[in-house]
């Protein structure tokens, strides 16, 4: 089967602002009717990047190719009128939600009769049919920004870029839009690139997602292998690899198994550590040269937590560790421990478990995981080697 | 008080029987402050747009002129533009000194930094990506600077106000540049200075009621296309 042609393709593309590189991408491309999601912490460079992807600023090196040719100089504003863009804030104008909704095609010398077709569709698709006469200014957040969302759409756009459409909305209205505009970038099979920092947005409707920080993209991958295969440290811990330990294989090989001595307080990431006198050593899944070093990432969520009873030998878990918890928070409907195992161990329990356990900071637990739920991020490679059950 | 109402008497008396010299007077107040207020329109939302769009070296001075240029005395500006027009001046070849040309000119230059100060506030309040909202629409430059503008449309309509507010109102700098001619270069402000020097409180009185009224009928105009622009 032959590779998708791509209809955007932007080759080493460099933002330079007070004389610092803010965005440095060697190539991204993004195929027809694919959701791509650009993740990372703030200031890492995805606005920029969008910007800059949209024609809306000019880089300072590289290349953007639409459909194969180049959108530079002459060929911008033809660029900019096949492609739209959704902004945090709703940017609508001083007038009725109809006439905003209208606003590109008017732009775009759209005849007038099209244009009420068009907008009745638009905001019918985004349930603000009944607002279409009033003042955009009296509009709540949600529904302004279903407004910008039916702008953007009503010009029929090829690519749409989406620079953290939800952000400021509150948690009810960001998920009811969230759903909606998944629905109709998927029925309409538009491509659409989205800048987020909340990774669950990005999981929920993306084909692909990118992570950038410092200006680059980290990594690109579908969002199966990101999760599952992230391909260093800030990637890991940005899809939410809550352990991160440093280490170095002991003895590899054996039994498809390889046994990893973590660093002494050597975590990446974590609560404080505290001897405990464990052996921080875990046991890991395939075969790596002893004396390599490694990085492994745990999800905490792959983390059990139980009362020591003497039963810690019996189960299926390779990696048991005795341990002591040393921070407890509360995370929405879960609680997350901090576990001091001689190395720190993140975990999430359930209110019950918690309950039920009697766990408070400073309780002694055993924490199992198995050694399939280990991830390895191998320094060399500079790439995962993931081995999932 | 007598003084007073006598005055209102004889300028309802004036206005109502058309007084032809009152007419022209009038008439010629709005001609020059009208011209006046639409080359500061043209030249300070061209300017005032122009600078809050843009950075550059030296835009905080150039900000702080502007602002200061709000509060540019008459008197000077009438000062300068009659030095500028003498018959030996930079601009004496063009010989309008104490013409509605001049005049013209002066009250251009007192109320283009009035509207140039304003059109850059009303631009600069707009949000910081609308710019690039509007460009993603697919607008032209053109495009985007006559979006941008309507959307600044209301603080736009106060700068018109105040613009044609401060010269239709002045007197030092026309009566420098403009003389005070009558029948050519008289207009309501200096006629009204002329009279009261004179003890015609009655015709002073007169033509500041006109005064008022042309400044009242304009703003109320203004007034209404603004508040009914304004969102409910």
């Amino acid at each position: 089967m032959t590779e998708k042609a791509s209809i955007l393709e932007a080759r080493n593309l460099v933002v330079v602002r007070g004389g610092v590189a803010v965005l440095d991408v060697n190539e991204l491309r993004l195929s027809p009717g694919e959701i791509l999601s650009v993740i990372g912490p703030n200031g890492a460079g995805k606005t920029t990047l969008l910007q800059a992807l949209a024609g809306l600023i000019r880089p300072q090196k590289g290349g953007i190719l639409f459909h194969g040719a180049s959108v530079a100089g002459e060929a911008s504003l033809a660029y900019r009128r096949r492609i739209a863009m959704v902004f945090q804030e709703p940017l609508l104008f001083d007038t009725t939600v109809s006439a905003n909704v209208a606003s590109g095609l008017k732009i775009r010398g759209v005849p007038r009769d099209r244009i009420a077709g068009q907008v009745e569709r638009q905001v019918t698709r985004f349930g603000i049919a009944h607002l279409s006469d009033r003042s955009a200014r009296t509009l709540s957040g949600g529904e302004a920004q279903r407004t910008s969302l039916a702008r953007a759409f009503a010009v029929g756009p090829e690519i749409l870029f989406l620079d953290e459409p939800f952000a400021s909305l509150d948690p009810p209205t960001r998920e009811e839009l969230i759903e909606d505009l998944d629905r109709v970038l998927r029925e309409t099979e538009t491509t659409a690139l989205m800048a987020t920092h909340d990774r669950e947005e990005a999981l929920r409707i993306s084909d692909r997602i990118a992570v950038m920080n410092g200006g680059k993209i980290v990594q690109a991958d579908s969002p199966q292998h990101l999760m599952n295969r992230p391909a260093d440290e800030f990637v890991a811990s940005f899809v939410g690899m809550e352990t991160i330990l440093r280490g170095s294989v002991v003895s590899g090989g054996g039994r498809g198994t390889a046994l990893m001595a973590i660093e002494e307080n050597g975590a990446a990431k974590g609560p404080e550590t505290a001897a405990s006198g464990n052996p921080a050593v875990i046991e890991i899944v395939g075969a790596f040269p002893a004396g390599e070093e490694a990085v492994c990432v745990i999800r905490p969520e792959q983390v059990t937590v139980s009362l020591p009873d003497g039963m810690e030998g019996k189960t299926s878990a390779r990696n048991v560790f005795a341990g002591r918890i040393a921070k407890i928070a509360r995370k929405g409907l879960y609680y997350k421990l901090g576990l001091d195992c001689g190395f720190p161990l993140a975990a999430y329990v359930t209110a019950g478990a918690v309950e039920q356990l009697g766990l408070a900071e400073g309780t002694n637990v055993v924490a199992s995981f198995k050694a399939t739920a280990v991830q390895v991020i191998r320094h060399g490679a500079s790439r995962s080697a993931s081995r999932g059950e | 008080m007598d003084l007073i109402l006598e005055g209102i008497s004889k300028a309802f008396h004036l206005l109502f029987t058309a007084d032809a010299e009152v007419f022209g007077i009038t008439l010629l107040s709005l001609y020059i402050s009208g011209t006046a207020t639409l080359i500061s329109l043209v030249v300070g939302i061209a300017t005032g747009t122009a600078v809050a769009l843009t950075s550059f070296p030296g835009r905080r001075l150039v900000v702080s002129l502007i602002n200061t240029g709000m509060a540019l005395p008459p008197v000077v500006v009438g000062l300068f533009v009659t030095i500028f027009l003498w018959r030996n001046g930079p601009l004496g070849f063009l010989e309008i000194l104490y013409t509605p040309a001049a005049m013209i000119l002066a009250q251009a230059v007192i109320a283009t930094p009035i509207v140039t100060g304003i059109s850059l506030a009303a631009m600069q309040q707009l949000p910081p990506k609308m710019r690039l909202q509007i460009r993603a629409l697919g607008a032209t430059r053109f495009q985007m600077l006559f979006l941008l503008m309507r959307e600044a449309r209301l603080p736009l309509l106060a700068a018109v106000m105040a613009g044609f507010g401060g010269v239709i109102s002045e007197v030092g700098a026309s009566i420098m540049v403009g003389g005070n001619i009558k029948g050519y270069s008289r207009v309501l402000t200096t006629a009204t200075v002329m009279e009261t020097s004179r003890g015609n409180f009655d015709i002073a009185i007169a033509l500041s009621i006109i005064l008022l009224l042309i400044a009242y009928l304009i703003n109320l105009i203004l007034t209404s296309i603004q508040q009914r622009q304004r969102p409910r």
